[in-house]
């Protein structure tokens, strides 16, 4: 399969008052061709600055790409020109953002807001970025669209203004879709209905999909691959089978037992104790020793080696290494 | 809208009403007539001049005559200079004062609102510190000091302006600036702080997530929302800038309605006092809701016609 996007190493630091944030610390994943692959973890984990990194959207300063490279399509973007940027946004890569209430501009109307993104990169007469807007519409479900098209924000619903600001991010074809938690300020009903819509985009336009979520069911319904976030490192990567069914890390682990199930009744909810740490000094070992119940000593004091269970499936776990296993081993025979 | 419109209008007629006898009760409390510098008129004389101005009509009969002078428009003549009528002190004065006022108004939203946006797109640079230092020198300068340095410098000691009078653009510049610096100062300020909150927004980002060019995301997405507060503030700064045109008329000698307002009222010329009060709050209130209905045509979201249809 294509590789349409590569990430390496990725680092972002944000300078404040207060010292130097390392938000994203080594950041390492692709995305195919046509896929989708879910970045999941909790607030302020990075998975956020993850995807405002690949855009090149982080304010400068005070943050800054301070190493690792993000290749699209044979391009590094790292290096571009904010001008070179500007011709790959909205065209190659579109973004949607968490809340669709504030996404919208409310001075200005539909219409307008979807057609810009074409008359800024296509040379278009205003009939035909019109007939566009309104096939997008369309494709989107919105009914109407004509009509719909000369009116504001707040004229919409919460759902149909999220489907409008998908509507906006693909209509000028672009073939890598970021989605930053695109459900989260919607209500369940509406939620189901875009993360259906973005199964059927999918189908239509073959667009490779980047999910940021904290919600792992919305990631059981659309993702391909899952890559679990913590204190900005990749601490686990696999396909949706591989995460959910071979969880290997704790910290992945906790993550699914405490999210409720309907086939457990009766059974508690586990929560991961704890806070994440410190990410102006964040530890130089496991990040996740401080919550974890399987710590060791070694944990506290060298970040773990990645192991490859398979060709899709990675792990940051001392509990992979052979020592660690038969340390479990005997401790159980006692 | 247009119930809303009739609605305001009627709340004008209110306003003005209120305004008019407002004045007529501060006139008549001042002590002293127009008569008492009129040395050697005798009392008889004194008399037949009250008699011939209804001055010596109970109050409410002089409060209903006002009235009707009022809705009439017809102040009739000046007392103090009989051969000329309150229409026509109005007339000549006013295209004046409009002037200088309007022009005023356009040169400090300009300069204001530009200057914000680079203080804005520059936060915490240099461009920032300069501007808003120059924005708190301009709200913290009197029109009228700044009115005399202006003319002790430019004019006086580098002759670059005429010093005084109303003749030419070029004597229109010191005037335009002692006045427009203090509202100028304001709408800066604003500017700068909405613009910094506005340029948070998720649409600024989606904008920019779209491949805008900047200067397209500023004018296009983020000036509008901007704006906003500014369009609140204009109805205080028009009322600031016409009063604010008295003083500066006054320094710059230029013949405007300010003379005739101050004037009067320090000669008790009671049907210039009248026309005057009357004709500026008229044009304010009008003003007023001239920056009310632009606010619904920038903001989408206000709808004039449903607040009015409660």
């Amino acid at each position: 399969m294509d590789k349409i996007l590569e990430v390496k190493d990725l680092h972002v630091t944000f300078s404040t008052y207060g010292g130097t944030v390392k938000a994203v610390r080594g950041v390492n994943f692709y995305l195919n061709k046509g896929e989708t692959l879910a970045i999941v973890g909790e607030s302020g984990c990075g998975k956020s600055v993850t995807s405002n990194a690949i855009m090149r959207l982080i304010p400068e300063p005070p943050g800054k790409i301070s190493n690792g490279s993000i290749i699209f399509k044979n391009k590094e973007l790292t290096t571009l020109s904010e001008k070179e940027m500007r011709s790959i946004r909205g065209v190659d890569i579109s973004m949607i953002f968490q809340d669709p209430m504030t996404a919208l501009n409310p001075t200005l109307t539909i219409g307008t807001q979807l057609m810009e993104g074409l008359q800024q990169h296509q040379q278009i007469t205003g009939d035909q970025a019109k007939s566009k807007a309104i096939e997008m519409m369309n494709l989107v479900g919105i009914p109407n669209p004509a009509e719909r098209l000369k009116q504001y924000p707040h004229q919409f619903s919460g759902g149909m203004r999220q489907r409008i600001v998908i509507a906006m991010a693909l209509i000028c074809k672009p073939e890598l879709l970021i989605a930053d938690e695109p459900t989260t300020a919607l209500d369940v009903t509406i939620q189901a209905q875009i993360l259906e819509l973005f199964n059927e985009i999918q189908e239509v336009t073959g667009v490779s999909i980047i999910l940021i979520t904290h919600d792992l069911g919305v990631v059981a319904k659309i993702a391909d691959r899952i890559a679990v976030m913590y204190a900005g490192k990749i601490i686990e990567v696999g396909t949706k089978r591989e995460i959910f069914y071979q969880t290997q890390h704790p910290y992945t682990k906790g993550l699914l037992h405490s999210v409720p199930r309907l086939d457990l009744q009766g059974e508690k909810l586990t929560p991961i104790d704890g806070t994440p740490p410190d990410l102006f000094s964040p530890p130089q070992g496991c990040p996740f020793t401080a919550r974890c119940p399987l710590a060791m000593e070694v944990c506290d004091k060298v970040y773990p080696v990645t192991t490859e269970r398979s060709d899709s499936h990675k792990v940051d776990c001392w509990m992979q290494d052979d020592r660690a296993k038969q340390l479990l081993a005997t401790s159980a025979e006692k | 809208m247009l119930r809303y419109i009739l609605k305001r209008l009627l709340i004008m007629v209110i306003t003005l009403w209120i305004i008019v006898t407002l004045t007529f009760i501060l006139m008549v409390s001042i002590p002293g007539s127009p008569f008492n510098s009129e040395r050697g008129t005798n009392e008889a004389v004194q008399a037949n001049l009250e008699a011939h101005y209804n001055l010596d009509e109970p109050y409410v009969i002089q409060y209903f005559l006002y009235l009707k002078s009022i809705v009439t428009f017809d102040f009739g003549p000046s007392i103090k200079q009989p051969s000329q009528t309150v229409n026509d002190m109005l007339g000549r004065g006013f295209p004046i004062s409009f002037e200088l006022g309007i022009i005023t108004i356009i040169v400090a939203v300009i300069s204001g609102v530009t200057l914000g946006i680079f203080a804005a797109l520059k936060h915490n640079k240099v461009i920032d510190y300069m501007a808003m230092g120059f924005a708190v020198l301009g709200i913290s300068i009197p029109n009228f000091v700044l009115a005399t340095l202006l003319i002790q410098q430019l004019a006086v000691n580098y002759e670059l302006f005429p010093v005084a009078r109303w003749l030419s653009p070029a004597h229109m510049i010191l005037p335009v600036t002692a006045l427009a610096t203090g509202p100028m100062a304001i709408i800066a300020r604003l500017t700068r702080s909405t613009m910094l909150e506005v340029l948070t927004q998720d649409y600024i980002k989606m904008a920019r997530a779209k491949g805008l060019s900047p200067w397209k995301i500023v004018i296009k997405h983020a000036l509008k929302n901007a704006l906003m507060p500014v369009v609140t503030i204009m109805g205080t700064l028009l009322a600031g800038i016409l009063t604010g045109t008295f003083v500066i008329e006054k320094i710059f000698a230029v013949p405007g309605m300010g003379k005739y307002f101050v004037e009067s009222i320090n000669q008790r010329d009671y049907p210039v006092i009248m026309g005057t009060t009357v004709f500026y709050s008229a044009f304010l209130i009008i003003m007023l809701f001239l920056v009310d209905l632009a606010y619904g045509i920038l903001d989408p979201r206000i709808k004039l016609h449903k607040k009015g249809g409660e």
